[in-house]
């Protein structure tokens, strides 16, 4: 096992973008996160993408996870990822999950989405992801 | 013979009950006749002997337009009440053109934003003759009025409108998280429509106490019923401060609850529901209308069960879960499609959904007789233990100073997402079997091409609201929002005023910005 992730634990914002209100997938991804050991800061529901981008540029965090369920994921997806461009934090990995269907995670990966869980996803799925392309990304 | 199995309540279940599990069970007590105290058999004495429930499919998506089409479709398929789903920044009280509101207009229902929207919405729908359920609760008031006003352009009396508002904002802060004021104006709200209804819509269900959100957030069968019981007493205690005699508005009130696949319990949890209410009713509040003491409830099959893997497996569970509901008394029912996992339904997974109903109440015989459980050795046993699990959670919520304050320190909102976690974890490990994503898996997914909303309706919505500000008499609308104001900063009740300003075509949004003004919002302490 790497030592590093221990020395710095990996940061990342787990976040309801938009007006849905189901809370449920980020609120046990955040939990399985936390048991893995990596720091997480949950943003609570309603979170404009604006105020998204601001908690992860002052939280220094290596990820942001977005869970949509209300099928407004295209928008909302975009935006995040647009704003990071805009504020030069493109090393910032987006990631996320909720009701996305088929079709429209190829798009979300075209974007620049760098994985998606839908439901079914085991939480360790999402917690191996996220410690093994995070330490690739060479910040944990 | 197996071993102790543990149920979704976490509660014991043999594998064999027999008499001596019953043995101080007196019938008399515990169960009494159907449709008299303690109401545990069912609310009313023939229940489906008579009629079977009422078939009610909640749906609505972009524009009003199109969600008509689907009302008028689901009428012509033999539906029997309609159920509307709204969009979430109408939920909200956000206009269509808001920038809140980005990507979200038309999604997961209809957006309506004022009066001209909601005509088209029920055109040619005769509403003296169909019943309307409405998803909405922050902004209940301003939807209800809405429907008031249509039926007045079609010449329908505000006193033949029969249908059902949610409006129950407590569980919005434990679970659905569409909530707009804190809970003491929003509990004015609900007091304020309580009294409107009663002088001016003797017959409409003025609120759904919810504890189908709950669920779905993770809640187990004894925590929903505590839960939605527990704010149930709440909205009571909240309008017999107002200065409501009880049995003038608790006979208006309703319950919306869950249905899963593990169909004893959920049995159990129905009945044990209904004699708690009672109880609580009768004892607590000094009801004396019966019809005050009898929990109506409408049944959802829980949407969370259902998977996007192998989708058309879920017709199976929701043919189970819909079972369950109905052999627990429901008296209105919403099948689930079985593409819910995946995107919003389309036409022909809709029309199944409704088929799946119509099976069980005309095809089976289990409308034969009434509530064809009651004296099982198992089914009983489960409703005590239900029931004694429910009542302990809502005595521990009453130690907290009610489902407010407990509301207030996260008590609930924990519970539930402790359990949601547990089930994860269980589901993760392999010892919660779920058919097609834990076992049985197919090694490719069929390609399934679901239902999309147009995201066009957004631009469209955002036009029509610019012709309504510029064709409507501006200074009506300021006048109207300004008494508005006034009133929520006074005593009267808020529904006249509202009703006013959306007359002269004020928007939902600006109804709700004026309220937000005077009342603030809503932030919770959110952890996890």
């Amino acid at each position: 096992m790497p030592t590093e992730t221990s020395a710095v634990p990996i940061r990342v914002v787990v976040a309801k973008p938009g007006l849905d209100g189901h809370d449920r997938g980020a609120k046990v991804i955040a939990r399985a996160l936390r048991d893995a050991g990596v720091e997480v800061i949950y943003t609570g529901l309603h979170q404009t993408p604006r105020q998204i981008v601001d908690t992860a540029i002052q939280e220094d965090v290596d990820a942001i996870g977005l869970s949509v369920l209300s099928g407004a994921h295209m928008t909302l997806f975009a935006d995040v990822l647009r704003l990071l461009g805009e504020e030069g934090a493109e090393d910032i990995t987006v990631f996320g999950g909720g009701i996305i269907p088929e079709a429209d995670i190829d798009a979300l990966h075209r974007m620049g989405v760098a994985a998606l869980f839908t439901p079914g996803t085991p939480t360790h799925v999402v917690t191996e992801w996220v410690r093994d392309s995070m330490r690739v990304s060479g910040r944990a | 013979m197996g071993e102790v199995r543990t149920s979704e309540s976490g509660l014991p279940i043999e594998p064999l009950y027999g008499p001596q599990d019953l043995e101080s069970w007196e019938p008399a007590e515990k169960l009494g006749e159907p449709g008299a105290y303690p109401y545990t058999r069912g609310v009313y004495r023939s229940m489906y002997t008579g009629r079977p429930w009422t078939m009610r499919q909640y749906a609505g998506f972009g524009t009003a337009a199109e969600s008509n089409a689907r009302y008028r479709q689901l009428i012509a398929h033999g539906t029997t009440g309609l159920s509307v789903a709204f969009d979430l920044p109408t939920q909200m009280g956000h206009d269509s053109d808001a920038a809140i509101a980005h990507g979200e207009v038309g999604k997961v229902g209809v957006a309506i934003d004022s009066i001209e929207d909601m005509r088209v919405l029920f055109d040619s729908i005769p509403l003296d003759r169909v019943s309307t359920s409405m998803t909405i609760n922050a902004p209940a008031a301003l939807l209800l009025l809405l429907y008031q006003l249509v039926a007045e352009e079609q010449g329908v009396g505000a006193d033949q409108l029969t249908g059902t508002i949610q409006n129950d904002v407590l569980k919005e802060y434990i679970a659905r998280g569409t909530y707009i004021f804190p809970p003491k104006p929003s509990l004015r709200l609900v007091a304020d429509i309580f009294q409107y209804c009663r002088a001016e819509i003797p017959k409409w269900n003025t609120i759904s106490i919810s504890g189908y959100h709950m669920a779905e957030a993770g809640a187990s069968p004894a925590q929903e019923i505590a839960f939605t019981l527990a704010d149930g007493i709440e909205y009571v205690r909240t309008a017999v401060a107002a200065g409501m005699d009880v049995d003038d508005f608790a006979p208006r009130l309703s319950f919306f609850f869950v249905a899963r696949t593990t169909l004893l319990e959920e049995v159990a949890k129905f009945r044990a529901a209904r004699r708690i209410w009672a109880r609580v009713m009768r004892e607590e509040f000094g009801a004396v209308n019966p019809k005050s003491m009898m929990l109506r409830f409408h049944t959802q099959t829980a949407g969370v069960q259902l998977t996007a893997q192998q989708p058309e497996v879920n017709l199976v569970r929701v043919a189970v879960q819909g079972l369950a509901a109905v052999l627990g008394g429901t008296q209105s029912l919403h099948t689930n499609s079985f593409d819910e996992a995946i995107a919003l339904p389309t036409d022909k997974s809709a029309r199944l959904a409704l088929r799946t109903q119509q099976v069980l109440a005309y095809e089976t015989d289990v409308t034969a007789t009434v509530d064809p459980f009651a004296g099982s050795y198992v089914v009983e046993k489960m409703t005590d233990d239900v029931e004694t699990a429910a009542v302990e959670l809502m005595a521990k919520i009453q130690d907290l100073g009610g489902a407010v304050a407990a509301i207030e320190r996260g008590f609930q909102k924990d519970e539930i997402e402790r359990n949601a976690y547990r089930i994860a974890l269980e589901t993760d490990s392999g010892e919660r079997v779920v058919v097609g994503v834990n076992r049985y898996q197919l090694d490719e997914e069929e390609p399934y091409e679901p239902l999309r909303v147009d995201p066009a309706i957004e631009a469209q919505q955002a036009e029509r609201l610019a012709r309504l500000r510029a064709r409507r008499d501006q200074s009506a609308v300021d006048e109207a929002l300004t008494a508005l104001q006034k009133a929520a900063q006074g005593a009267d009740n808020l529904l006249y005023p509202m009703k006013d300003a959306l007359r002269a075509r004020a928007t939902v949004g600006e109804v709700c910005n004026a309220l937000r003004e005077i009342w603030g919002t809503y932030v919770p302490g959110d952890t996890y």
